[in-house]
């Protein structure tokens, strides 16, 4: 299927565990003028590639005239005020938008894991007809427009009377819809030692047990890549709860963020920003937590974004 | 729901198998298979499959979602690519979009990989640093920044004033709106830079070394020996960053109010799919353009297979 020709194979092969970084060198001995030259270099495009956010959290700690008034980033002084008057601006409040959010995310998170795990063990380690052809299917849908299924799957969840809940977001994680992951997973088990499953199976444990108990331990780095990944997407997802969801109380944070910009006057910038920020804050407290991890699993798999 | 209850049933299934008779331990193992499958196999009959020949078969009809769907026959089809000026210009929009922000991109992505290939301590913060946009690049408070960034009294703006030119209002402009969303895409360029990171970890010293040793110059060894070994990456990011681009829709969305403005100028395909399916309830026609949308990606994905047979070097081939 198509995608298995362009993926890096070399890469996966060579690292078999997403989890485990390329080894760092020792760094070599350089003059110090061009080593401190480096660092100018890196830290101007740091500087320049995260200008916008930075722009975005100086503006939400100044008053309202001054966020306009000139490019700079840093701050002329701290005020806060804008954050307390965000989060209480609509009716719900950003509480409720975050707590929407955490709820969906959570199903979320949860569906991929169990059935995307389920389906990369058959795939990586169980013999079973048409494997390979079902394999094929698999991969044709992670390349699939979700636009071709989107209408008809609204059709059939409005049939079940299912718009206006959750329930849209989080089952369809939980009948492994997501196969994006199945191939990730897939990708992680291959690298893991036959004997290690084997030796259980070897040993009077079932197939289920052989998962459970020896797989799933190895397996937790690239489930962890799952569950942040999802995590991470389901969050920032807007189509999803734009279709299904129309109760205010019921809003996640992207509905929620939008509806302040249609509420609010040009006068409240300094709100916005900040709500903005906060609604950022979940990714980048996950992103510096599993930096590492995220970052190698990117270089093995290819994860798109 | 089906799924709690897989696992117990595959537990149970799987408990003969102890017997060690290879033809029963086969198929007990083929069952086994098809019982830890069975949340994708619903999945894939229920949302996916089912899903996809029901578009198929509406997008031949006039649907409203309340009424009974209609057979129309081609209409949907003849209506988009005849009598539809903003769906031809939805296309022209996103083919502009995917051929300006992929190569870009793409190109982005490379140079800064190349720039970071080295050891320097805090490499891991810059790499970080530079992969942070991709990650929050789908969300809809970027997208407001963007919108407030490229404003017409926007920091960007204001740059450009202190170097003596005055910017247009690029988000009202309909000739600039478009190229504001081009360059959030290439602000996104984390996930291929990661990539080519690693491809060029892979690259052995000794081919490098050996051709310096032979008198190439840093050009000549990026252009000779780097580049070609990094071929199957490329076209890999190029691949999957084209199937994506196709399908944006947040920034669109966001920066334009929901309307593809100023003048349809960033009237996305999938924004204009949206617009047809749940603003005007043509469920009918956006299954259509949900199905052109599918041709396209698979012509884009089909062509860059077969260009790849020229440029794209594979080590164990040669």
């Amino acid at each position: 299927m198509a995608t298995t020709a362009p993926t890096p194979a070399h890469l996966t092969r060579a690292t078999p565990s997403p989890a485990v970084p390329p080894a760092r060198r020792r760094p070599a001995r350089r003059a110090p003028l061009a080593t401190f030259a480096w660092h100018g270099l890196m830290l101007l495009l740091c500087v320049a590639t995260l200008y916008p956010l930075l722009w975005m959290a100086r503006s939400s700690v100044v008053p309202e005239e001054e966020i306009f008034a000139s490019p700079t980033i840093v701050p002329s002084g701290v005020d806060l005020a804008s954050y307390p008057a965000g989060w209480n601006a609509n009716p719900p409040g950003f509480g409720t938008f975050l707590t929407n959010s955490f709820l969906i995310c959570a199903g979320a998170v949860a569906g991929n894991l169990i059935a995307c795990t389920l389906a990369a063990y058959a795939f990586a380690r169980l013999r079973f007809p048409l494997k390979k052809v079902w394999f094929a299917v698999m991969l044709g849908t992670v390349m699939l427009p979700g636009h071709v299924t989107l209408i008809p799957q609204y059709a059939l969840f409005s049939a079940v009377g299912w718009v206006g809940t959750y329930l849209p977001l989080i089952v369809p994680k939980f009948l492994a819809t997501d196969a994006f992951f199945i191939f990730l997973l897939v990708q992680f088990m291959r690298g893991i030692p036959r004997e290690l499953d084997e030796a259980a199976e070897i040993d009077g444990a079932g197939r289920w047990r052989a998962f459970r108990s020896v797989m799933l331990p190895l397996t937790v780095p690239a489930l962890a890549t799952t569950a942040v990944f999802t995590f991470i997407w389901t969050y920032e997802d807007f189509l999803g709860p734009l279709i299904y969801l129309s109760d205010l109380n019921d809003y996640p944070v992207p509905l929620g963020l939008r509806m302040f910009v249609n509420a609010m006057g040009q006068s409240s910038y300094g709100q916005l920003f900040a709500m903005s920020l906060v609604s950022l804050l979940p990714v980048f407290v996950f992103f510096l937590l599993f930096q590492r991890k995220l970052i190698a699993g990117i270089a093995t798999t290819g994860l798109k974004g | 729901m089906s799924v709690p209850t897989a696992p117990a049933a595959a537990a149970r299934a799987t408990r003969p198998a102890r017997r060690p008779r290879p033809p029963a331990r086969a198929r007990s193992e083929a069952r086994a298979g098809y019982l830890f499958l069975l949340p994708w196999f619903v999945g894939l009959a229920a949302l996916v499959i089912g899903p996809m020949a029901a578009s198929a078969y509406l997008s031949f009809t006039s649907y409203d979602l309340f009424n009974d769907p209609v057979w129309v026959g081609f209409d949907n089809y003849r209506t988009m690519f005849t009598d539809d000026p903003r769906h031809l210009q939805s296309l022209r929009v996103t083919f502009t979009y995917v051929l300006a922000s992929v190569p870009l991109r793409l190109a982005v992505a490379l140079g800064l990989a190349v720039l970071m290939n080295r050891t320097l301590r805090g490499m891991s913060f810059y790499r970080a640093a530079l992969y942070l946009p991709s990650l929050l690049g789908g969300s809809v408070a970027i997208a407001i920044l963007w919108r407030q960034l490229f404003g017409g009294e926007g920091a960007i703006n204001q740059i450009l004033a202190f170097l003596g030119i005055s910017g247009p209002n690029w988000i009202a402009s309909p000739s600039t709106s478009l190229l504001t969303l081009i360059v959030l895409a290439v602000w996104q360029f984390g996930s291929p830079m990661v990539i080519f990171l690693a491809g060029l970890r892979q690259i052995p010293a000794e081919l490098l070394e050996a051709a310096r040793v032979d008198g190439a110059g840093t050009v000549r060894r990026f252009a000779s020996v780097t580049l070609p070994l990094l071929t199957p990456l490329v076209f890999f990011n190029l691949v999957m960053q084209t199937i994506v681009a196709f399908q944006a829709f947040t920034p669109s969305f966001i920066i334009s109010n929901g309307t593809g403005g100023p003048v349809d100028s960033t009237l996305f395909y999938t924004l204009y799919l949206y617009i047809k399916g749940f603003g005007e309830f043509e469920m009918g026609y956006a299954s259509a353009m949900a199905w052109v949308l599918v041709a396209i990606i698979a012509t884009f994905t089909a062509i860059n297979f077969l260009g790849a047979r020229r440029w794209v070097h594979y080590a164990d081939e040669s």
